[in-house]
């Protein structure tokens, strides 16, 4: 089997590793850097639980090629925070229940994230479409909306 | 209301943290060192039997270690009941749907295991299916069970007062077909397990809603005592019903694979598997025939229900009676006749889901209740406040309300702007029309199922003050384990930080019926509630003692205990478990628990009796955009009035009902499988179109007091209520809009725009 050596940081740590063409970037986050953070539900790029942020853009990292991390920087729900203190979206969505189960939760703070790094001020709208890639079944999106934007205040708040 | 300071309050998850951060672990995160991967081998027929199965190509696959056939089961069948015990971890003989297990491949990773269940080949005869239940019933159709007559997997029947009494005295009457749709509860995780089978048994890490299922299946299966089997609860990725609530394939294959090869071995469903072969709620046809007077009164209801049962019984009957048990509420019904059938079908198994049976038969009655108000000329709030019911209350079958707020509810409702402008909000903008309408419902709460009831609480205190936490309850996302570690903080006078409650292990924790039914909160609620006061008990004779008063003046609050009227007799709550603990050879404090509400029986087979212990009522206003060229339905904002009796943690409680209705709202207008021939054509989460952000409305939701007389601090359940009430409450919306009353689930965009067009044609407004 033709193994591919690649180079990428991944949550601001080095990472070398060989993978083979076929491993897609979830397997090696979840498998071979055991970051079970980030979730896989469906594996065909529709549910949005497996999204990371790689080299400043969300992706659904079931659908990426683990080579194509070649280079870049990857971002998971483990390297939101830093180390005890939680990032102003993860406050928010304890302090505002914008998780129940929480399966589609890592998936859900990577694309809030993405959305405020763009867009530090969205309106209800372009919350809901800047999660529209991500099902959630527990929680009705209400509360995820009201998260994402006190998160958004916090940010702003300069915290 | 007393003064509570912990109770009541908005108090964040208590498992937030983890499940903000990834470190919550659910089953498919779990791995160990030599572990195998399973895979099963599904059939592609819908209705075969099995001639042969060839697993040799499979077991010569490199780094396959293991195949199993359903012949290795040894004839061991599940179900629910006794009788009902039709279903095989592999089919053995005969295959009734597709994608039904029938073998399997144990292998080092899963890319191999996956391969080497594609080499399993199996010979089949194929044998005419029957995929539609009203013609699975007729004589002469195919059977899916030789033995069994007409299909019918369960019948139940009730028949209280006199129906044609009542329609004699009604001044209308009237007959309608309801159908509701085929839909999945569509948790996100897909069903995993880590099975380890060693010297002392079974220990399998799951994603189970209710563990204790899964617990006696084992023992049952593999023939081994309870006390060698361990279930281990993971965190739990969504549950709704059903599928896990159950146990499957996969959960069989690993414990035996394990067996056979002493490693640990995985499985994780991929969501194909979980949209074609996981359990489904029941489609229902209900012909519904009503009669009413001319002021509004109902006089007698008489319901026929067909359920597509699919091929196997599951927890089916117990979803037929739930159709009828419940019609008795959340209205007046003096004369009721119900019929229900559970049909057999070469489809993928109906069994529970949020909203267990109520949401079928409860959607066809609201509905024609407001179909016949307005051919009577009477106000939608009128009609349901004429027949709505007060407490205390005793249906014609003998349900008991205690506590009711559906009149507060319906109130609540009719006063809001949105209701009281609704006839100037319904103008036309462009091609898109706005309708508003209401719904009240009821559903049940702490469920109880024969014979199995078991719900204990074990609190154990350290010397430091803190607790550990023991409850056989699973917290599947509800958020249950925040509101049971609220209750025990509020009877001690602590602090949520200062109980830990325990993950699920039945090695460990007592046993628990599980999570359906809305039973949680009620049950396993008043059992933390009975053993934190068994812990307050023994702490207070020893503080007695230690002040020389009677155990009845100690007060537990703020963290400090003191004696009643006496406020210089006081110490902080951790020197008294210091003190306790360190008494002679150090005490052992203790308290257990358990639940003895709604324990009387009910008849299982005539539906007399309650089928919960309490009752909540929900009250709904839903506002809809319907757009009359496209048929789109777009759903804008919905007000749901829920009487839970008190919420515990109203944070917790909105996001349920919240998440409720949106799962409803996916039932009443976007999600439905689409099948062929007994095949999903849709089994894609892109094609099984569940609400994204972008598709869920604005939703307000406003407790309604009742404090229920049984429930821990007057609590009743809350997160089933709202999928009853979205659907009729989404329909009515729709004919506010539109005039037209649709009678059949989902509201898809074509059969909205062929509606509309054939109104037009009739009213002679078409070109």
């Amino acid at each position: 089997m033709e193994m591919k050596r690649i180079q990428c940081t991944v949550n601001g740590e080095p990472v070398k590793i060989s993978v083979p063409p076929w491993r897609t970037l979830l397997e090696m986050i979840r498998e071979d850097l055991t970051l079970t953070g980030t979730k896989e539900a469906c594996g065909q790029g529709e549910c949005g639980a497996c999204t990371v942020i790689m080299g400043g853009r969300s992706v659904n990292s079931c659908l990426v090629p683990a080579v194509e991390a070649d280079g870049q920087e990857i971002l998971t729900v483990e390297g939101v925070g830093r180390g005890e203190s939680l990032h102003p979206l993860q406050e928010a969505f304890v302090e505002k229940a914008g998780m129940q189960c929480g399966f589609c939760t890592p998936g859900m703070i990577m694309s809030a994230k993405f959305l405020l790094d763009n867009n530090p001020r969205p309106d209800d709208s372009e919350i809901r479409e800047g999660i529209a890639g991500n099902f959630c079944r527990c929680t009705g999106y209400t509360k995820i909306v009201e998260s994402i934007t006190a998160a958004a205040e916090a940010v702003k708040g300069g915290r | 209301m007393e003064d509570h300071s912990v109770i009541g309050k908005r108090i964040p998850r208590i498992d937030g943290r983890a499940k903000v951060t990834g470190e919550a672990k659910y089953a498919a995160d779990y791995q160990m060192p030599g572990m195998l991967w399973c895979k099963i081998a599904r059939s592609p027929h819908a209705h075969a039997r099995i001639l042969n199965i060839d697993t040799s190509r499979a077991k010569r696959l490199p780094g396959v270690k293991d195949v199993l056939t359903g012949k290795d089961f040894n004839g061991w069948r599940w179900g629910w009941m006794p009788k009902t015990r039709d279903e095989e971890p592999l089919a053995t003989e005969r295959v009734r749907y597709l994608g039904e297990a029938v073998a399997a491949v144990a292998a080092v990773d899963e890319d191999t295991a996956e391969e080497a269940a594609e080499l399993i080949r199996v010979e089949y005869e194929e044998l005419p299916g029957v995929f539609d239940p009203e013609e699975a019933m007729k004589e002469g159709a195919p059977r899916l069970y030789d033995h069994v007559e007409n299909n019918i997997s369960w019948d139940f029947h009730m028949d209280f007062g006199d129906v044609e009494k009542g329609f004699r005295e009604a001044d209308l009457v009237r007959e309608d077909r309801f159908e509701t749709g085929r839909v999945i509860t569509g948790y996100l995780e897909p069903p995993a397990a880590v099975a380890l089978y060693d010297s002392s048994g079974i220990t399998l890490w799951a994603a189970k809603q209710s563990p204790y299922f899964v617990y006696r299946h084992m023992a049952d299966c593999f023939k081994l005592p309870l006390n060698r089997v361990r279930i281990i609860q993971p965190f739990i990725g969504g549950g709704f019903g059903g599928t896990k609530n159950d146990s499957l394939a996969g959960d069989f294959c690993t414990v035996l694979f394990s067996k056979r090869t002493g490693k640990p071995v995985k499985f994780v469903y991929t969501m194909e598997e979980v949209l074609t072969t996981c359990r489904r709620r029941h489609n229902m046809i209900v012909h519904n025939k009503m009669g009413m007077k001319k002021d509004g009164t109902i006089t007698a209801m008489q319901s026929k229900v067909i359920a597509d049962g699919g091929a196997h019984t599951a927890i089916g009957p117990l979803t037929m009676y739930l159709t009828g048990c419940m019609s008795t509420l959340p209205y007046n019904l003096p004369n009721f006749k119900h019929d229900a059938y559970r049909i057999y079908t070469n489809n993928p198994i109906g069994a529970a889901m949020r909203g267990h049976g109520v949401t079928h038969t409860r959607f066809a009655a609201e509905l024609q209740m407001e179909m016949m108000a307005e051919e009577l000329g009477i106000d939608p709030v009128e009609v349901r406040l004429k027949n709505a019911v007060t407490a205390p209350h005793e249906t014609v079958n003998k349900v008991t309300v205690k506590s009711c707020g559906l009149v507060e509810g319906i109130q609540e409702i009719a006063a809001n702007p949105r209701w009281k402008e609704r006839e100037k909000t319904k103008g036309t903008d462009g091609p898109v029309v706005h309708g508003v309408g209401m719904s009240a419902t009821s559903y049940l709460g702490g469920a109880r199922q024969r014979g199995h009831q078991s719900c204990a609480a074990i609190v154990r205190l350290c010397e430091d003050g803190t607790l550990d936490y023991l409850t056989g309850a699973t917290d599947c996302g509800q958020g249950s384990d925040t509101v049971l570690v609220q209750i025990i903080a509020e009877e001690l006078g602590l602090r949520v930080e200062d109980v830990d409650i325990k993950r699920v292990d039945t090695a460990v924790t007592p046993c628990d019926a599980g999570s359906y039914g809305s039973r949680v909160t009620v049950l396993a609620g008043k059992a933390a509630q009975n053993a934190a006061r068994e812990v307050k008990e023994q702490l207070a004779s020893f503080a007695a003692e230690n002040w020389e008063v009677r155990p009845e003046e100690i007060l537990f609050k703020d963290g400090a205990v003191s004696v009643q009227g006496s406020p210089d007799l006081s110490m902080p709550f951790d020197k008294l478990a210091k003190i306790a603990c360190y008494s002679g050879s150090g005490a052992v404090i203790i308290g257990k628990g358990y639940s003895d509400y709604g324990i009387e029986v009910l008849d299982f087979d005539k539906g007399i009796g309650n089928a919960g212990t309490s009752y909540s009522f929900t009250s709904q206003l839903t506002e809809v955009d319907v757009d009359t060229e496209t048929g789109f339905i777009r759903c804008t904002d919905m007000v749901i009035a829920h009487d839970c009796g008190r919420p515990l943690n109203p944070i917790n409680v909105e996001a349920q009902n919240q998440g409720a209705a949106v799962q409803g709202l996916g039932q009443a207008l976007y999600e439905e499988f689409r099948m062929d021939r007994g095949r999903t054509l849709n089994p894609t989460l892109v094609d099984y179109k569940m609400p994204l952000a972008p598709d869920s409305p604005n939703i307000e939701v406003i407790d309604i007091l009742t404090d229920d007389p049984g429930g821990p601090y007057g609590a009743k359940e809350a997160s089933e209520g709202a999928i009853v009430s979205v659907p009729p409450s989404v329909f009515t919306a729709v004919h506010h809009a539109t005039g037209i009353w649709f009678k059949e689930q989902p509201l898809t965009p074509e059969k909205v725009a062929m509606a509309l067009k054939k109104k037009r044609e009739q009213e002679g407004t078409d070109g």
